[in-house]
């Protein structure tokens, strides 16, 4: 669905030339949501707004939909729909007139236009409040509504720029479910995030781009399975011995380390090791009083990728 | 015809956002009202004006200055839908470009036309009167200099980006332009030189124009004069301003 080679640009300010984005190549499959991880400044933006017709690339190229970005971004521009970070509405009107006119400018008719308005209300919960102007809207419902403007022409991508920023959690988790909705319905998504959270639990695969250039790309689990595996920690009685040294003939095994309480082991995949090393500590007969398991996070993926820590990046910039 | 319908698109939608919080058409409209009601009496006496009827000169020379000072201002709020991304959201679908501004501009000189009635409308008990067709005749050019300030602000907003920019830009053409068109006096008054120079300028012809035609004589020269040189600078403002919307707002 979205297809880039080698996407390029670099700002220029002053005598300074600052590459954003060097050299992005991606594949996103047809009906996946697809994120886009990485610190403030990384570049996610900018690609987002590359890909979204609305800066002009320096090189590379990108098919999206089957339309070719370079040379054709009007025809782009009708099989995508962008939600913008700061949304885009005006404070004196409603929801439902927003919807309407967003259906009008994307050349459907007026009665077309009123009538996936009112699904939009009905789809992304407006209601209570689709007649107020939307100056009186929270964070979490002015969010729903730039989405909703976002798909009312039923892209077949539609982009979504830090689509949760600023949100409570209840309204977050509340976009999630919107975004998955989106998929339901057939279309691609393409998202960037910050939070790790995010890209963990709402999409299908992340790519991790830092000083623009991408430094992982796969599925949430995956990437974790290839930086470090899960590490399952054992509080066991007496008898530890003979149970290691079991333990450490078992194919899923690559780490194993005694500790005060127990042994702490990094296995392949926590889910299916579990029940097997159940089987081992009881039939070592050894006593066991706790089990824990701890499967990395994305944070332990970037900073296996670039050295430091996201939470940390953030908090700097 | 999609340029006409999303023109139409455009300019509703900046209607019902001027309907919404109407306070800036009547903030507009306060400071030509002040010189009307406060300074127009005291032309009453003076037998430069030609003694007659002082409004007949006055009310012209502020109708032009509403249409410089209504429409010149326009680009702080296209500067504000920038930043709201409002702007943004529209160059994501397939909308015409030009329509984004021609739209824009004939809201701009709508208001402007309307505020234009009022101040005739309440200058009328002071005995101002006018010909219907010459006073048609003024509205055109009125709603000429409109799109001609309100495309060139849109066209500086774009190129600028900032209000802190934009305002001091703005005010350093008007304020020479509007001293200079003999607004507020006749030029007639003045030195040779101040007149020569103003000779220049062309919202003076309009001025000039818009007073012959208030004073009941539409074949005066500089009417037609005055109608090419504002409906050329109308032509080439717009023109640039549409060059900037079509590059900057791809």
């Amino acid at each position: 669905m979205i297809k880039t080679a080698g996407l390029r640009k670099a700002f220029r300010s002053g005598k300074t030339t600052v590459e954003a984005v060097r050299g992005v190549d991606l594949d996103v499959g047809d009906g996946e949501i697809f994120g886009f991880l990485g610190p403030n400044g990384a570049g996610k933006t900018t690609t987002l707004r590359m890909l979204a017709t609305l800066i002009r690339p320096d090189g590379g190229s990108a098919l999206i939909a089957g339309v070719d970005l370079m040379h054709r971004p009007a025809e782009v521009r009708r099989r995508i729909g962008y939600v913008a970070q700061g949304g885009g509405t005006w404070e004196e009107v409603s929801a439902r007139e927003e919807l309407v006119y967003q259906g009008r400018l994307h050349r459907l008719s007026t009665a077309e236009s009123r009538r996936r308005a009112d699904a939009a209300i009905e789809a992304f919960q407006l209601g209570e409040f689709a007649d107020r102007p939307c100056k009186t809207y929270s964070g979490g419902q002015r969010r729903r509504l730039d989405v909703a403007l976002g798909v009312i022409h039923r892209p077949a991508v539609v982009f979504l720029d830090e689509p949760t920023t600023g949100l409570d959690p209840q309204s977050r988790a509340h976009m999630w479910t919107e975004v998955r909705r989106l998929r339901e319905e057939g279309m691609t998504v393409f998202l960037t995030t910050h939070y790790l959270e995010e890209a963990d639990a709402l999409c299908d695969r992340v790519a991790i781009i830092d000083h623009g250039a991408i430094v992982a790309l796969d599925t949430p689990a995956e990437l974790k399975r290839q930086v470090a595996g899960d590490v399952v920690t054992l509080g066991l009685g007496a008898g530890v011995g003979p149970l290691s040294a079991e333990l450490e003939r078992q194919p899923y095994l690559r780490e194993l380390e005694r500790t005060a309480a127990g042994l702490r082991l990094v296995v392949e995949d926590g889910a299916v090791a579990i029940p097997q090393i159940l089987r081992s500590v009881d039939a070592a007969a050894v006593p066991l009083t706790s089990i824990e398991l701890h499967r990395p996070s994305l944070d332990d993926v970037f900073l296996a990728r670039t050295g430091r820590s996201l939470r940390d990046s953030e908090q700097k910039s | 015809m999609t340029l006409v319908r999303d023109t139409w698109l455009v300019f509703t939608r900046q209607v019902t956002i001027v309907l919404r919080n109407p306070v800036w058409l009547i903030v507009g409209i306060f400071q030509p009202l002040c010189f009307l009601l406060l300074f127009g009496p005291l032309l009453k006496g003076m037998p430069q004006l030609g003694g007659g009827n002082a409004y007949k000169v006055f009310v012209p020379g502020l109708l032009i200055q509403l249409a410089m000072f209504g429409t010149m201002f326009v680009g702080f709020a296209l500067i504000a839908e920038l930043r709201a991304g409002v702007i943004e959201r529209m160059r994501v679908t397939p909308v015409s470009r030009l329509a984004l501004l021609l739209g824009r501009c004939a809201r701009d000189v709508l208001s402007l036309l309307v505020q234009s009635a009022i101040l005739v409308a309440l200058a009328l008990p002071f005995g101002l009167d006018v010909r219907v067709g010459d006073l048609a005749l003024a509205f055109a050019m009125l709603a000429l200099i409109g799109l001609l300030f309100s495309s060139f602000s849109y066209g500086v907003a774009l190129v600028v980006r900032s209000e802190d920019a934009l305002a001091p830009l703005l005010n350093s053409v008007t304020i020479p332009l509007l001293l200079l068109s003999g607004i507020l006096l006749p030029l007639t008054l003045g030195p040779a030189w101040l007149r020569a120079i103003a000779r220049w300028n062309p919202f003076s012809w309009s001025v000039d124009a818009a007073r012959a035609l208030f004073a009941g004589d539409p074949g005066d020269p500089h009417v037609w004069k005055a109608l090419v040189i504002v409906t050329v600078l109308a032509a080439v403002a717009s023109v640039w301003s549409a060059r900037r919307f079509a590059t900057s707002v791809r």
